[in-house]
């Protein structure tokens, strides 16, 4: 029952797409090789596939553990940003040194940083009853333009030609790679750890628990006294860590240094992975191969077939709508059928 | 041979699971005060639903002054001159009693003309009420005038009472007896639904009885006795619960010494100098209309809400103003709140996973992690001692009956072996024999040592369990006195705030 | 200086002017229990919607007119999901506002290097011409008097009319306004819809006035800040105005410090609406007795009707 509203979404996904390739003078099956088929052909492209993927399942299973107990963590992509900076931070501080303790400490940089970006929220939460939504949001703009700023200004690559980049990152800062040939590297390993982790948190731990009561019902967990402010922290800095640990996945990774734009929208994909994937540790890791799927799909559609960039931004929207709208039918099928358990209660 | 305002014949209303109403007939003639008699869960509130055109009939036909009709919806019911009081109002708390009005009123009606009218119509039938006060403001007795002048508006032909007392102090129900009666003598018919068999006996001219969805009998209650409309009820006589004699002088569970506290919802209910006792071997009940500040002060006895103030409440001797829910748990406390569904449990778990919630631990979590077997186990126990009929311990809260659920949530809190229970509206929409099984529960719980406090609202449910029994009126708590030294009278009058000053605490 | 005020406070109310248009919408739409995160989507598809149309007809009122129709489809879209089949609001709004940026995106690829020059304001003679007041009050864009008049036009719904009190029943307990006879889905739908027009509305102002020309994501995230707005205002359609110039105002300090001479990074001075608005919302919030009062009670809250 729960494979099957992402199976329709999908499917749903992929008709729809077909149009529209249609609608734009495209030949439908050709179109669709170029997108689905064609970037995972040979090892080159599994890689890709698994480089795109890895950020998303990462940043998706944090961003889980808050949506599960109604803690709305919008703000990832701010926090992945802030990530990298800090990473990136550690990376210019040290620039130079071959120490192997650079690449651990660059990690921890962006954990922390990310961990720090998700904190104001759960602050102004916990304290001002400050919707998270809004404020992790606000604060992704914000973390934008600080990026901005420091790769303008302070950090700005004095050999780069006035180009809006930090300097390249030595061996030392980045990640070796895992596949040779391939730009698959190691932090797909956390992206894999993050998986695990987090399966053993929702499913079998207490504290897990405790937060799916929480947004089951929140009086409920009030009643139990299991402390709404601690999941809220929890929350919040699971997808904060997260996605700051993904930032440094792309700096200390493909991208090899800090430029004015760190991530395709990794951050706002995840949110997609996130639903898709039932908020499910396996869900969100086939969820996020579609979603990477997606994305070099459209690279090559744009190369291919001269089909304009934005097509990605329409398929994943799509892909959640068809989600939230085959999640509803099947459960609303099914709550027809349970409709009759709870007559009782309101016929007394 | 006068024409019926109201027949029904033949109405069946099926869910899924469970038949509502089976082959419902019923006849209300002009000016009669109809009672519709059944215990929780018979069908009344269906019945209703259909008269007032919520919800629609299987089968079966609606025939209105003699015609044959078709009520799609409540729209369609007002224009025929069908009005219902609901037993839960409908009211919108952050509007005026004129507002209110304004809303349910047809055709449009100048704001002059709404409030003298509202004036007009209260005054007639003894309702009285301020057009220009805020809905929140306004006591349980006044919010049903306001839903009352509400349907008067339309010049009823037939009004539905769905349970209307139970929110009443009993001198407010004497009132409303007299506007109801008012309204039958001009030619309204009344269908008064309740389970209340003396206030069905002195109001109601005749009455439908109602048993797990089919008519048992139609006759005059006041012709019969309470042990025969019982039977009709449930088809035989009211169970009786074994009340032997207290324990004398056990230790103290519950103190609270002068609590005050302004509540934190603006719409809510301030306590003012509350002190109570509650010892082991003894059961403490609490009787009041809700909204007097029951929410507050059981929030404040779980632990829910937390006090700054030391030296105001001990449990089970320990000092306990800034002890959350769970560490309350810890040193012997149990609660079984008055919401069931997304409180008590959550209704899309399991029975299992539902048991972990107040389990506080207890041999199901080791070092962070849940041990199943210990939780199955659990719920098995429960379920099995206190004859829950559900689909087994991994079936989802919601889909149990109220009764059976509501066995389940008092069983899981009596197996942690609490020393002080509390408990508010233990039987609450529950059917008879459930509501006997945990009454007997509760009783032997405090022979096996425990303290238990009760909050309920109702009085006869309270003489039967507690040996002392006090009254909350707002916001303030009244000496509890020893059953055997009180009435219903008595506590009824104290449930309007008026007990011996003497005796009371010192006033804020 | 004192020659510096006209522009500051004709700018600040040209700034502020989108987010009037949205947050006014929103704050109907949530009145009626209905909470549509998808306002930034809607603001952009609007946006589009209004650019394109005018350059291909070459009348901004038609523009204005495809603005409108889009964000309400959008609303439509997003009254779908959330009202009949009943998905989680906060899912879907987000949808809606991912979903809009990649369909704007999409429709405005072609735009990119067009651009329109914004009609000149309208001048009201005589009164206009009056010093310091005149130009801020008397020579705005007929956009600008429109967003007064929209604001006049909700306060009187809201307050003065028994269908706006219908609506704000059904805010504050759907059931309650079911049980009575009202159908709650309908009115919620109409709200919504009227929001999202009205969003449609405030990217319109954007792509055709505020700067002529259509770039991707151009709202910058003012949906998101237009939704804060509403909080920020408690749900009272004057203060949102007086917010939204506020935060115009806010928008604007880059230009003006930058005038006076300020050495301050440009970034920082951007960012200044969005720490503005966390500050606000926190400020609103701290008190729940605030959000408890004001809020429409069943906001954001799926409604099942019965049977």
């Amino acid at each position: 029952m729960s494979v099957a509203s992402p199976a329709i979404a999908i499917v749903l996904t992929a008709v729809v797409g077909c149009a529209l390739f249609s609608a734009l003078g495209k030949n439908p099956l050709t179109a669709f090789y170029t997108f689905f088929v064609a970037p995972v052909a040979g090892v080159n492209g599994v890689a890709e596939l698994f480089l795109k993927a890895s950020p998303l399942m990462l940043i998706a299973m944090g961003l889980a553990v808050g949506f599960r107990a109604n803690v709305w963590n919008i703000g990832a992509e701010g926090q992945l940003t802030v990530g990298a900076i800090a990473a990136g931070g550690v990376a210019l501080h040290f620039y130079g040194s071959n120490s192997p303790l650079i690449l651990p400490a660059m990690i921890v940089a962006g954990a922390l940083g990310g961990i720090a970006w998700a904190a104001i929220p759960a602050l102004l939460r916990t304290r001002f009853n400050a919707n998270e939504i809004l404020v992790s949001l606000m604060l992704t703009y914000v973390a934008g333009l600080l990026l901005n700023y420091l790769v303008h200004g302070p950090w700005r690559d004095p050999q780069g030609y006035n180009f809006p980049q930090s300097q390249q990152f030595t061996a030392a800062e980045l990640y070796p790679i895992l596949i040779p040939g391939t730009r698959l590297n190691a932090s797909v390993l956390i992206a894999f750890g993050a998986i695990a982790a987090g399966w053993a948190f929702i499913e079998k731990s207490f504290l897990g628990y405790q937060m799916r009561v929480a947004g089951l019902a929140g009086g409920a967990a009030r009643y139990a006294g299991f402390s709404l402010k601690r999941t809220v922290w929890i929350g919040m800095l699971a997808g904060g860590a997260a996605a700051g640990l993904a930032g440094v996945g792309e700096v200390a990774g493909p991208i090899g240094q800090l430029l004015s734009s760190v991530s395709p929208g990794y951050g706002f994909a995840a949110i997609i992975v996130a639903f898709v994937g039932r908020l499910h540790p396996l869900g969100i890791f086939l969820a996020s191969l579609l979603m990477s799927l997606l994305y070099l799909g459209g690279e090559q559609a744009q190369m291919s077939l001269n089909l304009p960039p934005a097509i990605t931004g329409i398929f994943e929207g799509m892909l959640l709508f068809f989600l939230l709208g085959a999640d509803v039918f099947v459960n609303y099928r099914l709550k027809r059928r349970r409709t009759a358990r709870g007559a009782p209660a309101s016929a007394a | 041979m006068s024409v019926p305002r109201l027949q029904l014949s033949g109405i069946r209303k099926a869910y899924p699971a469970v038949v509502a109403n089976d082959g419902i007939d019923l006849e209300v003639m002009p000016g009669e005060i109809h009672a519709i008699l059944g215990e929780n869960g018979a069908g009344k509130s269906t019945l209703m639903k259909i008269i007032y055109g919520v919800t629609r009939p299987d089968e079966g036909e609606i025939e209105w002054e003699g015609r044959r009709v078709t009520i799609a919806s409540p729209a369609v019911a007002r224009k025929l001159g069908i009005g219902m009081v609901f037993q839960h109002f409908s009211l919108f708390e952050t509007l005026t009693v004129a507002e209110n009005v304004a809303l349910s009123v047809q055709g449009a009606q100048r704001g002059a003309n709404l409030k003298a009218r509202i004036e007009e119509l209260s005054q007639r039938y003894g309702l009285p009420l301020d057009p220009q006060r805020l809905v929140h403001s306004l006591s349980m007795g006044e919010r049903q005038r306001v839903e009352i002048v509400r349907c008067l508006f339309d010049d009823p032909k037939l009004l539905i009472m769905d349970e209307p007392t139970s929110v009443l102090a009993p001198q407010a129900v004497e009132r409303l007896f007299e506007t109801l009666r008012r309204l039958a003598r001009e030619g309204c018919s009344i269908l008064y639904i309740s389970h209340k068999l003396d206030e069905i006996k002195t109001l109601c001219h005749s009455a439908t009885v109602i048993s797990a969805g089919r008519v048992t009998g139609t006759c005059d209650p006041s012709k019969e006795t309470s042990e025969s409309l019982a039977r009709l009820m449930i088809g035989r006589d009211l169970p009786v619960v074994a009340h032997p004699a207290p324990a004398q002088d056990g230790e103290v569970r519950l103190a609270i010494a002068e609590l005050s506290r302004v509540s934190a919802d603006p719409f809510g209910t301030d306590l003012k100098n509350i002190s109570l006792t509650v010892r082991s071997g003894e059961i403490v009940g609490i009787a009041g209309a809700s909204g007097n500040g029951q929410r507050e002060l059981l929030e404040v006895v779980s632990g829910e809400e937390p006090l700054e103030r030391p030296g105001v409440i001990t449990v089970c001797g320990v000092e306990a103003g800034r002890l959350g829910p769970a560490e309350r748990r810890a040193i012997g406390l149990a609660f079984v709140p008055a919401d069931r569904l997304g409180r008590a449990v959550v209704g899309s778990l399991s029975l299992a996973e539902n048991a972990l919630l107040t389990a506080n631990g207890a041999g199901m979590v080791r070092r962070g992690f849940i041990v199943f077997d210990a939780v199955q186990r659990f719920a098995e126990r429960c379920i099995e001692r206190f004859g829950v009929k559900c689909g087994g311990p991994s079936a989802q809260a919601k889909s149990l009956s109220g009764g059976n659920l509501q066995k389940y949530i008092v069983g899981r809190e009596i197996l942690h072996e609490p020393k002080l229970l509390v408990v508010s509206h233990p039987t609450w929409g529950v059917d008879v024999n459930a509501t006997a099984f945990i009454r007997q529960a509760l009783i032997e719980l405090r022979d096996a040592g425990a303290g238990l406090l009760v909050v309920s609202d109702e009085l006869d449910e309270l003489f039967e369990l507690c040996d002392r029994i006090a009254v909350i009126a707002g916001g303030r708590l009244s000496p509890a006195k020893p059953v055997a030294e009180t009435s219903v009278e008595e506590i009824g009058l104290w449930m309007s705030g008026l007990w011996p000053a003497s005796q009371a605490a010192r006033v804020a | 200086m004192s020659d510096l005020v006209v522009p500051i406070a004709v700018a600040t109310i040209g700034a502020g002017t989108p987010l009037v248009f949205a947050a006014l919408g929103e704050l109907v739409t949530e009145k009626s229990g209905v909470l549509n995160l998808g306002v930034d989507g809607m603001m952009l598809v609007g946006a589009v919607a209004a650019f394109a149309v005018t350059v291909a007809t070459g009348n901004e009122w038609l523009g204005i007119g495809a603005s409108m129709l889009a964000g309400g489809a959008m609303a439509l879209l997003f009254c779908a999901f959330t009202l009949t089949l009943l998905a989680n609001q906060v899912a879907s709004g987000l949808a809606l506002s991912i979903f809009g940026a990649g369909l704007s995106a999409f429709a405005g690829r072609s735009f990119q290097t067009v651009t329109l020059t914004s009609p000149p304001p309208l001048h009201v003679p005589l009164l206009g011409d009056i010093p310091l007041v005149g130009p801020i009050l008397f020579s705005q864009q007929a956009l600008v008097y429109c967003s007064w008049a929209l604001l006049a036009l909700v306060s009187w719904f809201l307050y003065k009319t028994r269908a706006g009190l219908v609506l704000r029943a059904v805010g504050e307990s759907p059931a309650s306004a079911h049980a009575i006879g009202y159908h709650v889905i309908p009115i919620r739908y109409l709200a919504a819809i009227f929001g999202g027009a009205m969003a449609g509305l405030g990217g319109a102002y954007l792509s055709l006035i505020y700067t002529p020309t259509w770039v991707e994501n151009m709202t910058a995230g003012r949906g998101w800040i237009a939704l804060g707005l509403v909080v920020f205002a408690t749900w009272r359609p004057v203060r949102v105005l007086l917010g939204a110039y506020l935060f115009g105002g806010v928008t604007i300090a880059q230009l003006f410090a930058q005038g006076a001479g300020v050495a301050v990074p440009s970034q920082f001075l951007s960012a200044l609406p969005y720490l503005a608005t966390i500050v606000v919302l926190a400020a609103i919030s701290r008190n729940p007795n605030t959000i408890r009062l004001n809020a429409p009670v069943s906001l954001g809250l799926s409604y099942h009707p019965d049977g």
